[in-house]
């Protein structure tokens, strides 16, 4: 990737995300948004991240190939974040599964 | 406090320390994840100037690591720049759910404390101003500043020892397997309940199955239905939980 992409990026993705934080402490500051929106954005984070999420551990060259490595230390960090609701121990659970499965081989 | 409609009020130094402290534990996540950030980025051509801006600009990994990994499949820059956006879409409902507890702070202190509303300063914060509705806004603020000010720096500073030396990180070390683990770490805390599960399982299958559609829209398709899917499900569990508002049958 070029320099210019690069540097695109971080300009447009740093100017995007402030302003959609700054839009309701700032811009919009007193207003609140129609309840539909607040519904629909509600779903954003547990739509999105499962659509990056998928293809990276199920995808391979855009075929679906199913590395047992790479799915089971998906479920593994997905089962331990869901059972502790917190962002560290799925992490750690993920990496943890996933190294030990590269050693015995699988 | 502020009488109605006066805007004067600046974060006080008492909530900035008790911030500070309520952060230490979150940093247990912030770090990792920036190393891991900053280990990326180098691994995918970025030079030190450039992961180092990126990372301090934005300051929000999981939008930098789809944006990272688009870019990386050969992704235009609109498509990086919107993916990442859309994963930052969650912040809207958090610019919106804290603001009324700012009221009457100052503007000059809203334009910083945008820049560094993340999940962990959220929650915190929202946890803080609902166990205690009785504390000032000064105090208020102060609380989101000491938060955001430590995490922001062990982000910052965590980015910058991922790209010194997380290319010197062995293979076995299931680097390549770093980003799918932040982004379910992230996003796993927070299925909760079935309108939750049938929106992120849509979603997912959805961005399997069209993962061959040009840059990277796929994603976004899937999102969308994800999004209308939760929506759906969501009304019906709403409704069978008030039964009274149902005609008798």
């Amino acid at each position: 990737m070029s320099d210019t992409t690069i540097w695109t990026v971080i300009t447009g993705l740093a100017l995007a995300t402030y302003l959609i934080r700054f839009s309701f402490i700032g811009l919009l500051a007193g207003r609140r948004l129609p309840p539909v929106v607040t519904e629909a954005l509600g779903y954003v984070p547990v739509t999105v991240l499962p659509a990056i999420i998928a293809p990276m551990v199920l995808l391979s060259d855009g075929q679906i190939a199913a590395d047992p490595q790479r799915v089971l230390a998906a479920v593994a960090a997905l089962a331990t974040g869901i059972a502790t609701r917190r962002l560290l121990p799925g992490i750690i659970a993920g990496m943890a599964a996933f190294i030990a499965l590269g050693q015995i081989g699988l | 406090m502020s009488a109605p409609g006066q805007i004067s009020v600046s974060p006080s130094r008492r909530g900035l320390i008790a911030g500070c402290w309520a952060a230490l534990p979150v940093l247990l996540a912030v770090a990792p994840f920036g190393l891991i950030f900053g280990t990326l980025a180098t691994e995918a051509g970025f030079d030190l100037a450039q992961t180092m801006a990126f990372t301090s600009l934005v300051v929000a990994g999981a939008s930098q690591l789809a944006a990272l990994q688009l870019m990386s499949d050969g992704a235009p820059a609109l498509v990086a720049i919107i993916a990442g956006a859309v994963v930052n879409l969650r912040m809207a409902m958090y610019s919106a759910a804290i603001a009324v507890h700012w009221q009457g702070l100052r503007m000059a202190w809203r334009i910083p404390a945008a820049f560094f509303l993340h999940d962990q300063a959220f929650a915190l914060s929202l946890n803080r101003y609902r166990a205690h509705p009785d504390e000032s806004v000064a105090d208020r603020a102060g609380f989101y500043f000491g938060i955001g000010v430590t995490t922001v720096t062990v982000w910052i500073g965590a980015s910058w020892l991922g790209a010194e030396i997380g290319t010197r990180i062995p293979a076995g070390w299931g680097l390549d397997f770093a980003a799918p683990a932040c982004f379910i770490g992230v996003a796993a805390p927070m299925i909760r309940g079935t309108a939750n599960v049938i929106a992120a399982l849509t979603a997912a299958t959805l961005a399997v199955v069209l993962a061959g559609l040009p840059g990277g829209s796929g994603l976004i398709v899937a999102a969308a239905a994800g999004i209308a899917a939760g929506m759906i499900a969501g009304r019906r569990t709403a409704r069978r939980a008030a039964p009274a508002m149902e005609p008798a049958e």
